[in-house]
């Protein structure tokens, strides 16, 4: 029987691991005593913090989705937490159903860092941070783009990166790294139409894959092939590599100056 | 005249000049030369006044992201070469700095020494670049030359360093791979005695020049606010008067030890970033010599002794068993970082580029995250273009110093 492939992640995975191996986890430390304690006791008082603890510098904190916003408030207002330097999501589908969203926070005056943390459901929706840090308004549109993740109130949730009309979210794990059947076909329906299909063939995204009766792509080492020839006149005889005698100097010919004597 | 757009004949937006409101929408790129690559900007205008901007990316996305998600994370690292691709090695010293930091890596002084050395040639080498392209935008040609000039003689010392000259990725996980060649530091002295008289020929020739000043005096204004809310980091954030730099709040590298200061202005507009672009540079050459007293002081480990994640010595590889088998398995299946989360942050020549990256105990990173100072700096233009004139465009985008690479990813 062949060997059943899971779908819902289709990106690359380890070849080989250990039947006894156990990953460790990097080391986490509690926040009482810390520099964050201060935040975090303010954050206790507006939202529901779920956990929270410190790991390899940063404070980590885990929300409730439909607080987001106010937990956000309250460390840019009360906490000075002035910069959202990024935003995004993890997909963690495959195992849980869930998305994890993760906003890494800036406190520019004690130059402190916090990452807040909340999962939402596969279908569910998060509200906006655009109130709060104008740099949602991209970051926010490529989570969208990027996962698929709705996000409410957003002032104009569009594609970012791919095109308007592209089907399918690059970053969810069931995406494959060479692209879907969708992105096979997007370019020539695109250029030549539909009806080239035939014609044309789908667009090869294999990057590792070599044709070596390309003649236009590759050039075959030993065998002198014009650029774009016809594949079936190409002779497969090799041929005779040629050295001219005046480029090529013969150091073996002609008097050596021995060195008898190192400098 | 209402445009009837059929298979032959598309809907070209910029022929749409009939409209109530009188104002036209142009298309500013893709492909335009002072885009500074692909960015496609739809500008509605009235008259010449921008009356709304969109910025559209994604014309140079390769998805490497994703491809982060399906490499080991070694064979990840040159592929960082091509996010900031006019100062790579600031891309492969943050991707190996947020690995380091994930398993708990220390670095050896020496390799620590090189690094900050490549980092402060390549900011040397992006500001160069940067007030070439920026300066040929406004209309400036002649320091377009002399700056190249200089900086081929940056790019040369790169290329005797690692052999590469663009997509260096001169630095591995775990410190460096190459010694510094012999000559190279006293190749180095003489580009540094060097460049301050060169800084000095461009500033003549600007920073009083009228044209330049009118150019940029008061062009391009980013508020404290604004530069806050829209995650601005570098010369964007510190142009506007908040002094912020990831090398002297949260030191890496060598910089916690190093003597150097942090430029600001509080003009807010494009003059001010050129100023303290030009400032940056100088402070580089003083990090620099520095550096170069600290090199000889060390001892030559160039690559930490950690034999779960990083292959031990050649002459151990070939000499003991076991770290052969060690070195197969690193290279085979890839190194396998606790599970866990990290982000490190890193001031790059244009702003705090930072690997946001989640492990779940796999040779390859869950999800990999990376955060790119121009992808901001590209998402203010929508907020700071309305209300400029088509010319001031051309400077404002000149003034962010965006590179596509790394905002589309």
């Amino acid at each position: 029987m062949r060997k059943y492939t899971p779908k819902d992640n289709v990106q690359a995975k380890a070849k080989y691991t250990d039947r006894f191996w156990v990953a460790p986890r990097t080391p986490r430390s509690p926040v009482e005593g810390e520099h964050y304690e201060a935040a975090l006791a303010k954050l206790k008082e507006s939202v529901e913090v779920l956990d929270a603890w410190i790991e390899l510098g940063q404070m980590l904190v885990t929300i409730r989705p439909e607080q987001n916003v106010d937990a956000l408030r309250t460390l840019k207002e009360e906490c000075g937490y002035a910069m959202c330097s990024e935003l995004s999501a993890v997909d963690y589908l495959a195992q849980d159903g869930e998305f994890e969203i993760f906003y890494q926070l800036l406190n520019l005056a004690e130059a402190k860092r916090i990452c807040v943390l909340t999962r939402i459901k596969e279908n569910q929706a998060i509200e906006s941070i655009v109130p709060l840090y104008a740099m949602a308004k991209f970051a926010e549109r490529e989570m969208y783009d990027m996962f698929g993740i709705v996000v409410n109130n957003h002032p104009y949730l569009k594609r970012i990166i791919m095109p308007d009309d592209w089907e399918g979210h690059p970053l969810l794990k069931t995406y494959p790294l060479e692209g879907d059947e969708f992105a096979s076909w997007y370019e020539v329906d695109k250029i030549f139409g539909k009806e080239y299909r035939d014609i044309i063939g789908p667009e090869l995204r294999d990057p590792a894959r070599i044709d070596r009766y390309d003649t236009q792509r590759f050039s075959r080492i030993g065998h002198e092939v014009p650029f774009g020839a016809d594949p079936e006149l190409v002779d497969e005889t090799e041929t005779p590599i040629e050295y001219s005698s005046d480029v090529l100097v013969d150091y073996n010919k002609g008097p050596h100056k021995v060195l008898d004597k190192r400098k | 005249m209402q445009q009837q757009p059929n298979k032959l004949r598309p809907f070209f937006e910029n022929l749409e000049f009939e409209r109530d409101d009188n104002t036209m929408v142009i298309n500013f790129g893709p492909q335009h030369p002072s885009a500074h690559g692909q960015l496609r900007l739809v500008l509605e205008l009235d008259g010449e006044q921008v009356v709304k901007a969109y910025p559209d990316i994604g014309y140079l996305h390769r998805g490497i992201e994703k491809m982060a998600e399906n490499m080991i994370y070694n064979e990840f690292l040159p592929t960082t070469d091509r996010m900031d691709y006019i100062a790579s090695t600031s891309n492969n010293y943050a991707f190996a700095h947020a690995v380091e930091r994930l398993i708990g890596l220390e670095v050896p002084r020496r390799a620590q020494v090189i690094r900050t050395m490549l980092l402060e040639l390549n900011r040397i080498i992006s500001h160069l670049f940067f007030l070439a392209t920026h300066a040929l935008d406004v209309g400036a040609m002649s320091i377009f030359l002399y700056a190249f000039r200089e900086r081929e003689y940056a790019m040369d010392l790169m290329e005797d360093y690692c052999g590469a000259r663009l997509t260096h990725s001169a630095v591995r996980i775990g410190g460096v791979p190459l010694d510094l060649p012999e000559g190279w530091l006293s190749d180095l002295t003489t580009f540094i005695d060097k460049l301050p008289e060169q800084i000095k020929l461009y500033e003549d020739l600007l920073t009083e020049n009228r044209i330049w000043r009118m150019r940029l005096e008061d062009v391009g204004i980013v508020t404290p606010e604004q530069a806050l809310e829209w995650g601005c980091t570098g010369v964007m954030l510190r142009g506007s008067g908040i002094e912020y730099d990831v090398r002297k709040e949260e030191p890496y590298e060598l910089y916690g030890e190093l003597d150097f200061d942090i430029p600001v202005s509080d003009r807010c507009d494009s003059y001010g970033r050129y100023r303290l672009y030009m400032e940056e540079m100088k402070q580089s050459v003083r990090i620099l010599r520095q550096l170069i007293g600290m090199y000889s002081k060390t001892d030559s480990q160039l690559m930490a002794h950690a034999p779960q994640y990083i292959s031990a010595p050649k002459e151990e590889i070939m000499t003991q068993n076991y770290a052969l088998m060690q070195h197969f398995v690193l290279v085979t299946q890839g190194m396998r970082p606790p599970k866990g989360t990290v982000y490190a942050p890193t001031e790059s020549p244009k702003g705090e580029l930072g690997f946001w990256i989640r492990s779940e105990g796999e040779p390859y990173a869950y999800r990999l995250k990376a955060r790119a100072p121009s992808f901001f700096h590209t998402g203010i233009l929508q907020d700071i273009l309305p209300g400029t004139y088509i010319p001031d465009v051309v400077t404002i985008i000149g003034s962010t110093n965006i590179v596509f690479g790394e905002v589309d990813r």
